[in-house]
């Protein structure tokens, strides 16, 4: 058992060689104003835990703009079960739900025991027990944070799913760039390929257990799929000219693309078992950037055949495409809500280039962030939130928002620039 | 290896604001120059075709004898990247006298071949930047071609946004970084 000031010390030390893995760091911009209070106690019996499991929840349940956990230095008691509770206490500070919870130490492993306590209602809602591997004790922290966030809002919650992304340090023809996978916290990041050629486009299969992406490291574009469990990878496509925007079927048999073979950005669909290609688009202007709907009927895809990047519809089995923006004249990078029901995307406007959200039946759109360099938006498996790259200083950092545009933050990361996020599906 | 596992809150507070502190202490300031620039620089700041260069001064010292680019013994002319306006591939008229000298080169050398490498600045979508950088190339593909290079002796290759010869988001950052670059 590691004292803490040694377990801080080497922090520092690790912090300041530079050793440090490309963690991300949360730092909260907006909260909602429509969050619900909610009051996370801190475990009894965890004091000693290389995790903080009620922090986790904590932070979990504030990130995701629904919630507005109260700061411990608040709470009059630290109640660990629900018999314990004084619902008077929680009412007078304005708190709607309470979780509580005990942490004990089994075997290599841990046990964990949490209630969710309705205190309006002054009963208790949810309660579980939980056991967790060594290593597991914030997985532990993530699956309770989803538990509660369905039994409240009624919306499967995103907290034990994963990101992808990319950082780049350098300029010019000195650069390097690294992939990463981490919890959709930022922590726990692994490496999944680097090199000093670019890499960007990372996609998740829709079982989460590959990522597409485009490298440069034959120093030409070409699609790669890597198994991120063997690291096992191969090369999907790697014609002349662009391959690009790989974009899986949410079947998980079909890639689509974007290739340049034939003397002008197209859509290409690829069958990955067959290697059989279906071309898509057929015109001089450039298409890119497809992205397939959650019933798999239909591709939305840039295309600037009108003069600039609008986003276009193709339906599969028609092969009508149908043009869906309207509004400025810029509009890219369109992404369905798992939902089916809007596009994320990215507007320029004034106000620079921003993540957006359009609404497929009103064809309204409205801008979500309040950044101005935006770019490569992803949408949570549960629709509540989109993670997106965009500047701070002169640093690329990832920002995420709230599907409503309520609540945003800004992970930053020490080291290098930060893009190309893709937020994985459920993985549980 | 985590860096923050097994911190007390007050510690990891101490830890985020010190590695917050650290972030802030390294971040760049200002863009910062690709060697390789031979010194010509689009308008910066204006877009306006023709602001401060013309073909035959090239903006710094040491470039420039018998006019740009020209190369009389035979060797790869020294002015390798021309630059674009915002959201054009046009090939502006103070570089066609640098085209023409690799043309004449390409011409000349038939085994020699190059790579026209193609970027954009850094605003907007990442793949529909990269399309954009390849039609850069493109265009210029097409202008050797008119001069006589046969396409056997040229390729095209798009970076996008992926490598900026200057980082930063103003006019100054962004100039340079649309251009195409000649890669023997």
């Amino acid at each position: 058992m590691k004292a803490l000031m040694t377990t801080w010390l080497t922090a520092m030390l690790l912090l300041l060689s530079g050793l440090a893995q490309a963690n991300l760091t949360i730092e909260i911009t907006r909260g909602s104003d429509r969050a619900t209070p909610i009051a996370v106690v801190p475990f009894a019996g965890g004091d000693d835990f290389p995790e903080d499991v009620a922090q986790v929840i904590h932070d979990n349940l504030e990130r995701s703009g629904y919630f507005a956990p109260l700061p411990r230095r608040q709470m009059l008691d630290r109640p660990s079960e629900g018999d314990e509770v004084r619902y008077g206490n929680w009412r007078s500070l304005d708190v709607r739900y309470l979780v509580v919870g005990s942490a004990s130490r089994e075997g290599s492993g841990y046990r964990l025991r949490y209630e969710l306590m309705d205190i309006s209602g002054e009963r208790r809602m949810l309660g579980e027990l939980v056991t967790a591997d060594q290593n597991e004790l914030r997985g532990a922290a993530h699956y309770i944070s989803d538990q509660i966030f369905e039994a409240i809002t009624g919306i499967r919650g995103a907290f034990q799913t994963r990101i992808a992304y990319v950082t780049a340090q350098g300029v010019g023809d000195n650069m390097q760039f690294t992939l990463y996978v981490a919890d959709a916290d930022g922590r726990n990041s692994q490496q999944v390929l680097s090199s000093p050629e670019p890499l960007l486009s990372p996609a998740w299969s829709p079982d989460g257990r590959r990522l597409a992406y485009v490298s440069f490291e034959t120093e030409r574009p070409a699609i790669y799929i890597q198994d991120l469990a063997s690291g096992q990878r191969v090369r999907a496509t790697s014609f002349e000219g662009i391959n690009g925007a790989p974009a899986w079927s949410p079947d998980g048999r079909r890639l689509a693309m974007s290739l340049s073979k034939d003397g002008q950005p197209e859509i290409y669909v690829m069958d990955i078992g067959s290697r059989d290609f279906q071309r898509i688009t057929n015109s001089s202007s450039i298409d890119t950037e497809p992205s397939w709907s959650p019933d798999g009927r239909s591709l939305v895809f840039t295309s600037d055949r009108s003069g600039g990047p609008q986003l276009y519809r193709h339906d599969m089995a028609s092969g009508q495409q149908e043009r869906l923006t309207f509004t400025g004249n810029y509009n890219a990078r369109g992404r369905y809500s798992p939902d089916g029901e809007a596009l994320f995307l990215i507007h320029r406007s004034s106000n620079g280039y921003q993540v957006a959200r359009q609404d497929l039946d009103s064809g309204r759109l409205v801008t979500l962030s309040d950044s101005r360099w935006d770019e490569s938006p992803s949408v949570a498996p549960n629709g509540t939130m989109v993670i997106f790259a965009t500047q701070q200083g002169n640093s690329g950092v990832l920002g995420a928002v709230t599907a409503d545009g309520r609540a945003s933050f800004r992970l930053p990361s020490a080291q290098g620039d930060v893009r190309e996020p893709a937020w994985s599906p459920f993985l549980n | 290896m985590q860096l923050k596992r097994g911190l007390k809150p007050y510690a990891r507070t101490l830890a985020v604001a010190l590695s917050l502190a650290f972030v802030a202490g390294c971040s760049s300031s200002g863009g910062t120059q690709d060697g390789s620039m031979d010194g010509t620089r689009g308008g910066a700041g204006s877009g306006v075709a023709g602001s401060g260069v013309s073909g035959s001064q090239v903006g710094g010292t040491g470039v420039g004898t018998g006019g740009a680019g020209q190369q009389a013994d035979g060797r790869i002319p020294q002015q390798r990247t021309i630059y674009f306006e915002f959201d054009s591939d046009r090939i502006r008229s103070e570089f066609e006298s640098v085209l023409a000298s690799h043309a004449r080169y390409l011409r000349e050398n038939g085994s020699a071949r190059v790579v026209l490498q193609g970027h954009t600045d850094e605003r907007g979508t990442r793949e529909y930047n990269m399309a954009l950088g390849e039609r850069r190339a493109r265009s210029v593909e097409r202008f050797l071609s008119v001069q006589g290079v046969s396409p056997s002796q040229m390729e095209v290759v798009s970076y996008g946004e992926e490598r900026p010869a200057a980082r930063g988001q103003n006019e100054e950052a962004y100039a340079q970084n649309r251009r195409v670059v000649f890669a023997y």
